[in-house]
């Protein structure tokens, strides 16, 4: 995967249920940063009460703005930087290839 | 659709531990009851008649506004001199996207709204169905949080929920969609949940507390920077205490203004694009700035390169995604401001700052507030000055958008916290009246005044016929020039005077169109004693537009240019 040095990698662990897809996304539009991946599917454990929803983003200096604000929506539960190596994203790479 | 008049009948049957068979729309209202709502403003429509069907055998008081935007800014009036969550209503589609205005401003300025819509049924979302919208999409980015309600159950959750985020941390608006047949839908209700409050603010360490008093000492010229966030944390107290043992000077924001009284001595009155000269060449000066409930505004703190450009920041709020969000704090404290001045004030030992407070006293003296006109009925500080005389601290003060409101900042005497409402962030033309209309109806005691210019006015002038209905007592006081007067000003000062679109070639009778909606006017230009009449009409009960005219060549000095640095001020010299 070509990956450059400013992206990373946000876990966040989230309610699931209708429209919580729209607060995420709609807070990165709002505050214009930028959203180069998402994967999202329910908890396996949760019995559907959470999902996961693992977002690369591409915004070095905003990341711990984009983290605070993310943390202030209601519905997530929990926020993670984690990085690009080893994440969903590299490993479904070839899914994203002509 | 289920039955609704057989609910009807068992409601009347009001037993604690009985089961109740409600409608979703019986539910809403009896837990708006419950979380001890007693007015709401709104518009029905179509898609919300459930909700108004319930709500006529209610204890809950129903304001009907003109217009759904009127709704929300007499819902943001009553939320923002009480600090209370606020309740309005609106129907589907039109009404839904009118009150969206009103919510955005809420957001921006942190008050605690709560906007309840009805939308078509949904069997009939997506189908382009009339007087649909896609209310959750278009509140969602100016909410705190806002839901689609999807059965009569949920709104046993979310009801209390949403009065628990409107409050929390940061006040903010919050928005709930509900489809007719949730409002239709017959439940059985036996537990009822805890209305919904404010949740505890965030923890901090008594060590941070230290660490702000350690470099507080250390500083030689420290200015607090004082916003919002200490009148809604209710601090004003605390902060006195603060500022005055520590013997600091304090900025106020356009939000913060009335935290300090205005002759205080270490009073600065308001900072940024329209600040006075000496409160913005302080700040030049400044070696440590204490922002407090602040959020570093671009219209406080101009360009933020050349903000207080000698001073180390403590940043104090309540919403940790504002520490760094403008400027990087050396010291950063996410918690109730009331709470951190409280713990500060036990731990202080009080100082003197003779040499800071010398230095202040110059820059003052060399360039205080020039208030040109102030003695001058028809000039813009004048008029002010002159409301100002004939009202005592009592009166609640809102305005409208542009000159007038940046003229009212400057020289009203504010002197409490929340006697002051107006749009700040977003800077809504339109908000001043019916904002007033619903400050009357939460402190009907007190004067609601509200200074407005020709312009803002005719953006919500419908919601005089509400102050009528309502009998408030409510005196608008139009700064009357023709003109739109702070986009003339910028026309004037940063495009070469290349006016355009600025004059109002036709001009509204305002006394004619306040008689029309049964409101009384007064035109102090036809007045053979203006000023006494301006005295009566403020002084009697009832609703009062005054005409009061000035010339479209006064401005609001001194100014940043919008981008520039705030050291960089256009007029108001001495």
């Amino acid at each position: 995967m070509q990956t450059t040095p400013t992206q990373s990698v946000l876990r966040l662990t989230v309610k699931n249920h209708p429209g919580v897809m729209s607060h995420v996304c709609g807070l990165f539009t709002r505050r214009s940063y930028n959203l180069e991946g998402i994967m999202v599917r329910p908890i396996r454990e949760s019995g559907g009460e959470t999902s996961r929803m693992w977002l690369l983003v591409n915004e070095e200096d905003k990341l711990e703005q984009i983290i605070s604000q993310t943390q202030k929506l209601v519905d997530v539960i929990d926020v993670e930087q984690h990085a690009v190596a080893g994440s969903v994203f590299e490993e479904t790479d070839g899914f994203f290839a002509e | 659709m289920t039955d609704v008049d057989s609910a009807t009948q068992a409601i009347s049957a009001d037993y604690p531990q009985a089961a109740q068979r409600l409608s979703g729309s019986q539910l809403i209202i009896r837990l708006l009851e419950r979380q001890g709502i007693t007015t709401i403003s709104g518009v029905p429509g179509g898609a919300a008649l459930p909700l108004y069907d319930s709500l006529a055998g209610s204890s809950i008081k129903h304001v009907l506004a003109r217009h759904e935007q009127g709704a929300g800014f007499i819902c943001q009036g009553m939320a923002r001199v009480t600090g209370e969550a606020q309740v309005c209503f609106a129907s589907s589609g039109p009404g839904a996207s009118n009150l969206i205005t009103a919510v955005a401003d809420a957001r921006l300025d942190s008050v605690p709204l709560i906007a309840i819509t009805g939308q078509v049924p949904q069997a009939m979302i997506g189908t382009d169905a009339f007087q649909e919208i896609d209310t959750f999409g278009l509140m969602l980015p100016i909410t705190k949080h806002n839901w689609l309600v999807r059965s009569a159950e949920e709104l046993l959750e979310v009801i209390p929920q949403a009065f628990s985020i409107a409050l929390s941390g940061r006040p903010g608006p919050v928005s709930i969609d509900v489809p007719k047949d949730v409002q239709n839908q017959i439940i059985e209700v036996t537990d009822w949940p805890e209305p919904g409050k404010a949740i505890a603010a965030p923890a901090f360490e008594p060590e941070e507390v230290d660490a702000m008093l350690a470099k507080i000492r250390e500083a030689h010229r420290p200015v607090l920077m004082i916003g919002g966030g200490i009148m809604y944390s209710g601090a004003t107290e605390q902060l006195r205490e603060f500022a005055e043992q520590l013997a600091i000077p304090a900025v106020q924001t356009f939000m913060g203004l009335g935290l300090m009284p205005h002759d205080h001595p270490l009073s600065l009155g308001m900072l940024g694009m329209h600040g006075a000269r000496f409160t913005n060449y302080i700040l030049e000066e400044c070696d440590l700035l204490i922002g407090l409930g602040v959020r570093f505004d671009d219209r406080a703190t101009g360009k933020v390169e050349a903000f207080c450009p000698k001073a180390e920041i403590i940043h104090v709020d309540i919403d940790r995604s504002e520490m760094g969000k403008i400027k990087k704090p050396v010291l950063g404290i996410c918690a109730d401001v009331g709470e951190v001045l409280t713990l500060a004030n036990q731990k202080l030992e009080s100082v003197t700052r003779p040499l800071w407070q010398q230095r202040v006293d110059q820059l003052k003296a060399a360039h205080p507030l020039v208030l040109d006109g102030e003695d001058d009925l028809f000039r813009p500080y004048g008029a002010i000055k002159a409301v100002a005389d004939i009202l005592d601290d009592s009166a609640n003060i809102s305005t409208d958008v542009g000159q007038h409101q940046m003229w009212v900042a400057q020289a009203y005497p504010f002197n409490r916290p929340r006697q002051w409402v107006s749009s700040g962030g977003l800077g809504t033309m339109g908000f001043g009246m019916p904002a007033a209309i619903g400050m009357a109806l939460a402190q009907p005691e007190r004067k609601s005044v509200c200074f407005s210019g020709d312009g803002s006015i005719m953006m919500n002038i419908q919601e005089l016929a509400t102050a009528a209905e309502e009998n408030l007592d409510v005196k608008i006081i139009i700064l009357n020039n023709g003109h739109l007067g702070l986009v003339r000003q910028q026309q004037t000062l940063f495009y070469e005077e290349n006016l355009n679109a600025v004059k109002y070639h036709q001009r509204t009778d305002f006394v004619l169109a306040a008689q029309a909606m049964g409101v009384k006017g007064v035109d102090l230009a036809k007045s053979e004693s203006p000023l006494e009449d301006l005295r009566t009409a403020l002084l009697e009960h009832g609703p009062c537009v005054i005409n009061l005219p000035i010339c479209e060549t006064e401005m609001v000095y001194p100014m940043v240019a919008p981008g520039g640095a705030n050291c960089d001020m256009i007029g108001g010299e001495a």
